[in-house]
């Protein structure tokens, strides 16, 4: 940039372009979903592009929640803890069918739907969804975060 | 002495991929006990399984172990296919050998990747992972997915195999021995990953074999015990494999095994592709596809009796449909044009499809076991002669396995317990069910 | 041959077996002195396993064991009547998974184990009641462990 030009933005969407490109993720990944979680950390698809390629294994640290993979009744309050104890802003992505409806396991022991449990922004579909199908949720998920009115003001 | 501590390692952890818990009880770094607890994946299986028809639970077993689906697939369509008594064409039988072998490859690669990542390796596992992901095209090319392949089904396979099929499957295997050849030099000799691994987490051969070990762990403990050598199914007493052995038992020994097979299972494909007769070749003939069809279409064009609109799938034609599918109209659906075009074939699909006729097996019981990932992996399916099975049970080789980690652990640092958790390859949907 | 042997001397049922693998009907009572036998020549237990008969038969559960021999290259099918409430002894003193596995058959259909040294549930969760593989179980029925935040089904 030459001396002298700027640029003017608001605040709130300056936030928001800040948080999108710096998403820490915490995957809870229980089932198969994960094997497509993992192609898509690695090389060939490469989330990195994203800013989203640095994973937290600590709730506390992380900003947004991929469950991955079905959640059964027995794991459902280790999920709830887990969200519990990640600080705001946060943000929940269902990955895989499972977590959205409970998927094939419609049964005494699967949770039909994470969103009996938790609170959810994106749900991507699929058993298991493609890489492609994520990086499509994954830039979706970046739009809603840079929409996002921000709860605070500078005067207090 | 110094004061116990109880430490919690997941449900939720890093390196405890899949759900797990292990609550260990620790004097100072070394665990004196441990409890393994399991179960957070479970998802009802067995009992779906009951209230399903028997083509139904083919796409439930590409998700118990869901880093070898299609041995999953495998077992289950072989024990059905015992249990109505029909064999499969030899096509069939060479193509169901080389994707058990891919599937296996996948799983060891999938298997080794976390244990390099765990340990401060990164790089094995994008290595590793990039492998898994051309061995992938070729399932994709073939089954139309990646992973949940659901692509041997009771009587043969799916689909025949797609024309460059050969020329992919060579590609991801060149690329497969090149991952292996590199992670061999990043981890075989390297001094930190042997201080990991080499004498930590040993079984001893009594202890395998009352833990009732199968697969890649009990052979690291050098007991020989293949069901693909002691029980040949398929054309595995046809080909020329080495079954690997490791001699400690521990877990550089587990590593070096699932590493070896992967060279072995190689070795499989490619005498399979050439034992395998050359599938049939379709006629190049003038025919528009469908989405050239469209796109003249909008030109505002009109394509004169040139389009191909099969219903059918690619692979699944009539005319190779009875050299992957077996010909026993009882129990197989019919190819797609059949179903479209005939009454006949129309009402044998309704028959095998619709609740209340579907896949009808005599009374009785199998099981019937093959080589799975971990090891000797069977269904036990006991049928009563109507279309769901009365009772169908997994006999899942890492459950057994499982049950030795909390002894495997005793006794090692707490770090220990990583590499060791790795080394068997815990997959939740088959431990769980 | 041992077979012969062990089927005289414990006075076993022979039943038909489709899949090729030699299956007997033992007594709840000779359980143990059996496998203790069968331990010489089969090394490795394979999987236990029970069905449900509700209604079908008149003892309700069939408790099925699979053994394999390495030695002789072949397997083995065992099993075991019981009623309802109708205790077995364990086998975790010869095998040692079978301690997971009789765990795992306690959890899914109610069969006690005697003896056995740590037999609680393993694949649910301890607040869960009933046995899901019992015939009378609705498929359906669940169980939640924390307040949901909506019905799960309609």
């Amino acid at each position: 940039m030459k001396e002298g030009n700027f640029i003017t933005t608001t605040l709130e969407s300056l936030i928001g372009w800040a948080r999108k490109y710096s998403i820490f993720q915490y995957p809870f990944v229980t089932a198969c979903c994960g094997m497509e979680y993992m192609a898509t950390a690695a090389s060939h698809f490469d989330i990195d592009r994203f800013g989203a390629g640095l994973t937290r294994f600590t709730p506390r640290q992380a900003d947004v929640l991929f469950v991955v993979g079905t959640i059964s009744h027995k794991l459902a309050p280790v999920l709830r803890k887990v969200y519990e104890q990640m600080t705001e802003p946060k943000w929940v992505v269902a990955f895989g069918t499972c977590t959205i409806t409970g998927g094939l396991y419609d049964n005494y022991a699967a949770v039909q739907g994470i969103d009996a449990i938790i609170p959810v922004d994106i749900y991507i579909p699929g058993c298991p969804p493609r890489p492609e199908t994520v990086l499509d949720a994954l830039m979706k998920l970046q739009e809603k975060i840079q929409r996002e009115k921000q709860k605070w003001s500078l005067r207090k | 002495m110094m004061e116990k501590m109880l430490l919690n390692i997941g449900p939720s952890h890093p390196a405890m991929h899949g759900t797990i818990q292990i609550k260990v009880e620790l004097d100072g770094e070394r665990i004196i006990k441990a409890d393994v607890e399991i179960g957070y994946l479970h998802r009802g299986f067995e009992k779906t399984a009951e209230n399903r028809t028997y083509m139904q639970i083919i796409p439930y077993t590409d998700r118990l172990n869901y880093v070898s689906p299609l041995l999953n697939n495998l077992a289950y369509a072989m024990a059905v296919e015992k249990l109505l008594g029909i064999d499969v064409p030899p096509r069939a039988k060479w193509l169901r050998m080389i994707f058990g072998e891919i599937s296996r490859i996948t799983d060891h690669l999938t298997c080794i990747a976390p244990i390099g990542m765990e340990l401060g390796a990164f790089t094995v596992f994008l290595y590793m992972i990039k492998a898994r992901e051309f061995l992938w095209n070729v399932l994709d090319a073939t089954t139309g997915a990646r992973l949940t392949t659901s692509y041997i089904r009771i009587g043969g396979v799916k689909a025949d195999v797609p024309e460059n099929f050969e020329d992919l499957l060579r590609k991801a295997l060149e690329e497969t021995k090149k991952a292996v050849r590199d992670v061999h030099g990043l981890l075989s000799r390297n001094p930190i990953f042997l201080k990991r691994t080499k004498d930590v987490g040993v079984v001893s051969q009594d202890d395998a074999l009352s833990y009732g070990f199968t697969g890649p762990v009990l052979r690291s403990t050098g007991y020989y015990y293949d069901v693909r050598k002691a029980f040949p199914y398929l054309y595995y007493d046809e080909v020329d494999f080495e079954v690997p052995l490791g001699e400690r038992g521990d877990n550089y020994d587990r590593y070096m095994v699932r590493m070896k097979e992967i060279e072995q299972s190689i070795r499989i494909i490619e005498q399979s592709l050439s034992k395998m007769e050359k599938g049939p070749v379709k006629a190049e003939d003038e025919v528009a596809e469908a989405y050239e069809a469209i796109k003249a279409s909008q030109e505002g064009k009109y394509l004169d009796g040139k389009l191909k609109l099969n219903p059918n799938l690619e692979g699944m034609e009539r005319e190779v449909y009875y050299k992957i599918m077996a010909r026993v109209p009882r129990y197989i659906l019919p190819p797609k044009e059949d179903l479209y075009r005939s009454i006949e074939g129309m009402i044998r699909h309704f028959k095998l499809i619709m609740s209340g006729h579907g896949l009808r097996p005599p009374a009785g019981e199998v099981y019937v076991p093959v080589e799975g990932g971990n090891g000797e992996l069977g269904f036990y399916i006991v049928s009563d002669g109507t279309d769901r099975p009365y009772r169908l049970h997994l006999r899942a080789p890492v459950f057994s396995i499982m049950s030795a980690l909390a002894e495997m652990i005793k006794g090692h640092y707490i770090a220990d317990v990583i590499p060791t958790f790795a080394s068997i390859n815990m997959i939740g949907g088959e431990l769980d069910r | 041959m041992v077979l012969e042997e062990v089927e005289k001397e414990f006075s076993l049922r022979r039943a038909e077996s489709i899949d090729g693998i030699p299956t007997f009907y033992c007594h709840r009572e000779l359980v143990l002195p059996l496998m203790e036998r069968l331990k010489r020549d089969f090394e490795v237990l394979l999987d236990i396993t029970a069905v449900d008969y509700l209604g079908r038969k008149e003892k309700r559960f069939e408790l099925v064991y699979h053994l394999l021999s390495l030695s002789e290259k072949m397997r083995l099918r065992i099993k075991v009547e019981l009623g309802e409430g109708e205790k077995i002894p364990t086998l975790s003193f010869l095998w040692k998974n079978a301690n997971w596995l009789e765990r795992e058959v306690y959890d899914m259909f109610g069969i006690e184990f005697q003896g056995h040294p740590d037999l609680r549930r393993i694949l649910l969760y301890p607040e869960f009641k009933g046995h899901p593989l019992r015939k009378d179980y609705p498929l359906k029925k669940s169980q939640p462990r924390i307040k949901l935040l909506r019905p799960e089904r309609e």
